[in-house]
């Protein structure tokens, strides 16, 4: 199974330059790789800095020192140091990124911010809103819904919206913040089936689950975040 | 040039001679490029400005001894404007004066072309109040001179779109622009529109002049002067229903006169002498 | 990188006096990417603008244009006359205030007709119909199309501002703090708008604004300037949620949200 993600001693140091210059390390010295068929779980107490970890995969944080190579086009990329070009290609079309909070833009319909990112690959509109269908449907998203801006729909269908978003396109590498958080069983439960799908077909996920169930439910290995400092890899069979 | 019959104390033609010579070489260079406006000296003439003093600077630059010279104010050679400045430098020259427009060297023109055709050997000198086309949509000497130089033409035809979206029809009827050999923009001063084509092509050289803004230009002879329109609104003249109530004619600019207190009213030609010739002619027919 | 880059900026300097105006900037614009240049007032902002679209020529440094032709063109060795034809074609520069962009005593129409007529179209019916398609797209109400600029409301005037440059289909727009000025929700509806049109018809668009909300929304990428100075470059979220420089990390954590 190829290597899509490769991290190598990936320091944070937060900096605030306004408050006198206080340095706020939040992890050093990580080294942990992710691969094809394989979904890994970030794990560590609050604060451990498992979603500063991943935003740093995303490119949204910018890593203090280390290495954080992707697999874009066949060949293992360094973000850090990469051109915002090169970066927005690999967002387009090698990272897919599921936040916790969907960034509502008024008046952008849920058909259209869900399939935004097939458009931006250049798919048909109709056949783009027919994949978005099928996804919103899955999520139970009624169908009333669909022409209408998500900024006023609950926070849970909300963030069903943003899984739809996500998983619309078939990214070898899909990042998870916490996509269950505010969803029920039965949501949860379709978000778990898209995860191990996603998997099968090939792709390298990378996610933070808070609920115990969900994460022993499709981690294939469990990667442990202490506080300023990377410890061991587990390896679970799945 | 015989100063005997020239006002006592008076240069020929008014102006001191190096002003005429500052003048002629202002029409040489708008002679060398047709529908440029040249900047000059303008000078006070005996006259408030409005009345003429940029195309009376321009004759007394360019008048000799031997021109026989035509005056008309909208086509008619006998209002107050027409007959004071033919006195003028009859008075000031002693050249011959005429009313007839084959006869004429020379003819000072305001808001008109006379009706019959000119020829090569005649010169036809416009009052013109405003010269610059683009002022109405641009303030700014400045930028109006770098869109002439640059040829950016687009806001001209912003006017004509904008009386064709009100009016339904290109409205504008006097001082309608033209493109000169193809190149500049120009204002052809306040005559009727019905004159333009009159303009292209002509045998006779046009020279323009503006007094408040001292500027000079000018339409060599046989040069093409072309209406800005659109394809589906091309440039059209007026046309009357009705004909001369002198002369009959059905071919010249006709002025409407009201005849009494009771809106009666009847259409006569605007340029006398074309309508005085008609009437001639169908006397010697008769 | 497949595409080239559309604007080459290199070493870019104008400056009034020290600190005054902008120093030493570069970068690359790539064909359909939206670059937002951000800062307070007085950063050099505005001036880096007017140097980029050929309004204002810089002391210092270069900057490239590669037209629809593919020709690579030096924007200060160009003749006026070319750069002005660039503005009114294959550009687009929308004012913070709309009568700077807008011609305030002519109709709706005839604004967004201008650049047509100015390259050549001499077709009264198409002029009409394309002014009609465009008032529809920006969300004017065709039946203002005969009315002056004077009689729209502010964000209507702005909408009309954008609509009178995208007629010529301009690959590369310039945008001055586009939604400054406007209230709130007015402004909303006009970013929208932007949004959606910038996606549409894939333009490239150099934003200038002092309004980070604004920039998130439309900038895939930012400058930060202070003092003429670019102090961070990079991706719209990593600058604004993993600021790196101090007056970044100001500029971030001055901003009040609801």
């Amino acid at each position: 199974m190829q290597t899509m993600i490769e991290v190598q001693g990936l320091t944070k140091v937060f900096t605030l330059h306004n408050q006198g210059g206080i340095q706020l390390p939040v992890f050093s010295g990580i080294d942990f790789s992710a691969r094809q068929h394989e979904c890994t779980v970030l794990f560590g107490e609050s604060g451990s800095g498992k979603s500063t970890l991943l935003r740093s995969l995303y490119a949204n944080y910018l890593p203090t020192s280390g290495t954080i190579r992707v697999r874009h086009r066949g060949e293992m990329v360094n973000l850090t140091g990469a051109p915002s070009q090169t970066l927005l290609e690999i967002r387009r079309e090698t990272i897919g990124y599921v936040s916790q909070f969907l960034r509502v833009i008024p008046r952008v319909s849920t058909l259209d911010v869900v399939s935004q990112p097939l458009l931006e690959r250049g798919v048909e509109q109709a056949e783009a809103y027919r994949r978005a269908g099928e996804l919103l449907n899955r999520l139970h998203i009624p169908e009333r819904l669909w022409s209408l801006a998500p900024g006023t729909f609950s926070g849970g269908e909300q963030q069903r919206v943003n899984i739809a978003r996500g998983f619309i396109v078939d990214y070898p590498v899909l990042l998870l913040d916490e996509p269950t958080a505010s969803l029920d069983q039965r949501n949860a439960a379709t978000v778990v089936e898209l995860i191990r799908q996603a998997r099968d077909r090939g792709t390298a996920i990378v996610g933070i689950f808070h609920d115990a169930e969900v994460r022993d439910a499709v981690a294939d290995q469990v990667f442990k975040i202490k506080p300023e400092q990377a410890v061991e890899v587990e390896r679970e069979a799945s | 040039m015989s100063a005997d019959n020239i006002r006592a104390g008076y240069n020929f033609a008014y102006l001191d001679e190096q002003t005429k010579r500052m003048i002629r070489r202002a029409l040489l260079k708008a002679v060398a490029i047709p529908g440029y406006q040249v900047p000059f000296g303008g000078r006070e003439m005996p006259m408030p400005y409005g009345w003429g003093t940029g195309g009376m600077q321009v004759t007394a630059a360019i008048i000799g001894a031997d021109d026989c010279l035509k005056v008309i104010d909208q086509g008619a050679d006998d209002t107050t404007n027409a007959v004071s400045i033919r006195a003028f430098f009859r008075d000031l020259t002693g050249v011959a004066t005429t009313e007839r427009t084959e006869e004429a060297s020379l003819i000072q023109t305001r808001h008109r072309i006379p009706e019959k055709a000119l020829k090569e050997d005649q010169i036809l000198v416009y009052q013109v109040p405003i010269p610059e086309p683009l002022r109405f949509i641009e303030p700014s000497e400045v930028e109006t001179r770098k869109m002439h130089e640059l040829e950016d033409y687009g806001v001209m035809h912003i006017k004509l779109y904008e009386d064709i979206a009100q009016f339904g029809h290109i409205a504008t009827s006097y001082a309608y622009p033209v493109r000169v050999n193809g190149r500049y923009v120009m204002d052809p001063s306040p005559i009727p529109k019905f004159d333009n084509p009159k303009m292209h092509q002509s045998p006779a050289l046009q020279l323009f002049g503006a007094g408040r803004e001292k500027r000079i230009y000018a339409i060599p002879p046989y040069t093409d002067v072309r209406s800005l329109d659109f394809e589906d609104h091309p440039f059209e003249v007026q046309r009357w229903e009705a004909s001369c109530a002198i002369c009959g004619s059905r071919d010249s600019f006709l002025d409407e006169v009201i005849m009494d207190d009771k809106g009666g009213h009847e259409f006569i030609c605007s340029d006398t002498d074309y309508c005085r010739t008609r009437m001639a002619e169908q006397g010697e027919i008769a | 990188m497949t595409a080239k880059p559309l604007l080459q900026v290199r070493d870019v300097t104008k400056l009034y006096a020290a600190g005054k105006g902008c120093a030493n900037v570069s970068f690359d614009l790539y064909p359909g990417e939206v670059l937002g240049i951000v800062g307070e007032s007085g950063s050099g902002k505005s001036t880096l603008l007017s140097c980029l679209s050929a309004r204002l020529a810089p002391d210092q440094g270069s900057i490239h244009y590669v037209n629809a032709e593919g020709e690579q063109l030096d924007l200060y060795g160009l003749s006026e006359s070319r750069q002005r034809l660039l503005q009114r074609t294959e550009w687009g520069i929308v004012h913070q205030h709309a009568r700077d962009g807008l011609r305030m005593g002519v109709s709706g129409g005839a604004n967004i007709g201008e650049r047509l007529m100015a390259t050549g179209e001499r077709h009264y019916g198409d002029l009409r119909a394309t002014a009609e398609r465009w008032m529809a797209d920006v969300e004017l109400d065709i039946d203002r199309i005969d009315d002056k600029p004077t009689t729209y409301s502010g964000g209507m005037q702005q909408r009309l501002q954008i609509a009178r440059n995208l007629v010529t289909h301009p690959r590369l727009v310039f945008m001055d703090e586009p939604a400054g000025g406007l209230d709130v929700s007015v402004q909303a509806r006009l970013l929208d708008l932007l949004r959606r049109l910038v996606t549409e018809l894939g333009l490239a668009v150099v934003i200038v604004t002092h309004d980070l909300a604004v920039a998130r929304l439309l900038a895939q990428r930012l400058i930060v300037m202070r003092r003429g100075q670019v102090v961070e470059t990079g991706l719209t979220d990593q600058v604004l949620d993993d600021p790196q420089h101090a007056y970044t990390q100001l500029l971030v954590s001055s901003v009040l949200t609801p």
